[in-house]
C-alpha cells in the first residue's frame, strides 16, 4: 500500500519537470500528451513508490502538483 | 479555486494564493514560485496569525510575488519596497512586515534603502529571489550578475564587480543572513522560520533560475539544468565569514546561515533614547486597531 499520492492540476503545468528530476522515489515521468498550452505535464508512473513526501510540491513552481500521505483508515489499512 | 481541487485533497499552498491568478505570469521553470511554496511552509509552521501579517514587493518579475499571495499585500514603486514596509512596520509595531523582491529592486534602485534598514536593524524580514539579473525588463545587468556573463546590456561580457549580498548586509547591520537556492526548499522554508522568530533586519537571499533571460543567453542550458548545478556546486557552511561567498557565473555557491546575532532594533532603541531623554513626558506611540473585519 502506498504511503502517498501525488494529486496533479495539469492544466496549470509548464513541464519544467522539476518534480519528475527531485522526486526521491522516481514516482513520475512527463507524460506525452499535452495539456491546452502544449506542454507534457508529469504523470504518476510509480503510484506504489509515493511516500507522501510532498517534494514535488514544494519544487512545483506553477503550484501543480502536492502529495498527500495517505490516510491508513480511509484506505482500509486498519480494517 | 475548483480546479486545484483534486479529490478534496488540497495543495498545502493553495490557502496563500489568489488561485484565480494562477496560472501566472512566470515563464516555465523560474524559480519565484517554487520559493512562494517554501514561503507558504514558512507561514504554516511558524503559526502567524495572517492578520498580523503584511507583505510588500518592488518591482520586477518577483516583485509579482505581491499580486499572487492572498495576504495583506502591497506591490510597491520600483526600489521602494522597503521604505514602505518601514513605514508599516513604524505605524504598526506589531505587524509582521515581510519585504519580497528582485536582487535589482532591492541592491541597485533600492540599495541605499536596503543598507540603512540593516544600519538601523528595521525589524524587516527581507526575502531577496536573486536571478542575477533584471529579467522584466528584458535581462540588463543587475549589480548581482557574475563577471564574464552576457546580458542584453553588456553584449560583450560584465567586467564590473559584483555585490555580494550577504557580505554587504552584514556589514550594514543585519541580525540574520542566511543564502539558499531554489534546490533547497526546506532550507529556506527553515530559514524564513527562523527570521520569523527574529527581532530585527534578517536577510534571506534565494539564489534563483531565470532560463529566459540569464542563462539563455549564456548558454547555460533551462531551469531544470540550473537546479541540477545548484544541487552539484552548493557548499553549506553555516556561519561562514560573509567575506567568502561572493558568485561567480560556474563556481561553487557557498550557502547557509552566515549571520545570526542580537542587536536591538530600531523600535528598541527609538523608544530606549526618549524614555531616558524625555522621561515621563515620553508617551509610547498608541496601538493600531484594525476594525476592518
Ligand atoms: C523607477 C523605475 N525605473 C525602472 C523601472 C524598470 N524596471 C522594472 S523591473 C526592473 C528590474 C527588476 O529586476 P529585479 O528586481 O532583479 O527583478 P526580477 O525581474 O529579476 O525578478 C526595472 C529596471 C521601473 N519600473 N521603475
Ligand atoms: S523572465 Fe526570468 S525571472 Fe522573469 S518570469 Fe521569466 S524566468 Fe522568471
Ligand atoms: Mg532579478
Amino acid at each position: 500500500m502506498a504511503k502517498g499520492r501525488v494529486s496533479i492540476v495539469v492544466e496549470r503545468c509548464k513541464a519544467c519537470g522539476f518534480c519528475v528530476e527531485f522526486c526521491p522515489t522516481r514516482v513520475l515521468a512527463l507524460s506525452s500528451a499535452f495539456n491546452s498550452k502544449g506542454y507534457h505535464p508529469p504523470h504518476v508512473v510509480h503510484p506504489e513508490k509515493c511516500s507522501g513526501c510532498d517534494l514535488c510540491g514544494m519544487y512545483c513552481p506553477d503550484f501543480a502538483i502536492f502529495a498527500t500521505k495517505t490516510d491508513p483508515v480511509k484506505a482500509g489499512g486498519d480494517k | 479555486m475548483s480546479d486545484s481541487l483534486i479529490n478534496d485533497l488540497v495543495n498545502p499552498v493553495e490557502p496563500f494564493l489568489r488561485s484565480d491568478r494562477i496560472p501566472h505570469i512566470w515563464c516555465p521553470g523560474c524559480g519565484i514560485g517554487t520559493t512562494v511554496n517554501s514561503f507558504a511552509r514558512a507561514l504554516i509552521d511558524s503559526k502567524i496569525d495572517l492578520r498580523s501579517l503584511a507583505l510588500v514587493s518592488g518591482i520586477g518579475c518577483t516583485g509579482r510575488v505581491a499580486g499572487y499571495v492572498k495576504l495583506d499585500s502591497f506591490h510597491t514603486t520600483h526600489g521602494r519596497a522597503i521604505p514602505f514596509a518601514t513605514g508599516l512596520k513604524l505605524a504598526n509595531p506589531k505587524l509582521n512586515v515581510v519585504v519580497y523582491s528582485g536582487d535589482g529592486d532591492l541592491s541597485a534602485i533600492g540599495g541605499n534603502h536596503l543598507i540603512h534598514a540593516a544600519r538601523r536593524n528595521i525589524d524587516l524580514k527581507v526575502i531577496c529571489v536573486n536571478n542575477l539579473i533584471y529579467a522584466m525588463t528584458g535581462g540588463q545587468t543587475a549589480p548581482t550578475t557574475p563577471d564574464h556573463s552576457t546580458t542584453s546590456t553588456n553584449p560583450y561580457g560584465v567586467f564590473e564587480p559584483s555585490f555580494n549580498l550577504p557580505h554587504l548586509v552584514e556589514a550594514a547591520g543585519a541580525v540574520y543572513v542566511a543564502r539558499w537556492t531554489t534546490f533547497h526548499v526546506r532550507q529556506i522554508t527553515k530559514a524564513m522560520s527562523e527570521a520569523f522568530q527574529k527581532k530585527g533586519f534578517s536577510f534571506i537571499e534565494i539564489i534563483s533560475p531565470c532560463p529566459t533571460l540569464y542563462q539563455r543567453r549564456n548558454k547555460m542550458g533551462d531551469a531544470l539544468d540550473a537546479m541540477k548545478y545548484y544541487k552539484e556546486k552548493s557548499k553549506v557552511r553555516h556561519g561562514a565569514p560573509t567575506s567568502e561567498v561572493g558568485m561567480t557565473m560556474t563556481g561553487e555557491i557557498i550557502v547557509g546561515k552566515f549571520v545570526d546575532r542580537e542587536r536591538p532594533d530600531y523600535q528598541t532603541m527609538m523608544r530606549a533614547q526618549y524614555t531616558e531623554s524625555l522621561g515621563e513626558r515620553y508617551v509610547e506611540e498608541p496601538e493600531m486597531v484594525c476594525d476592518c473585519s
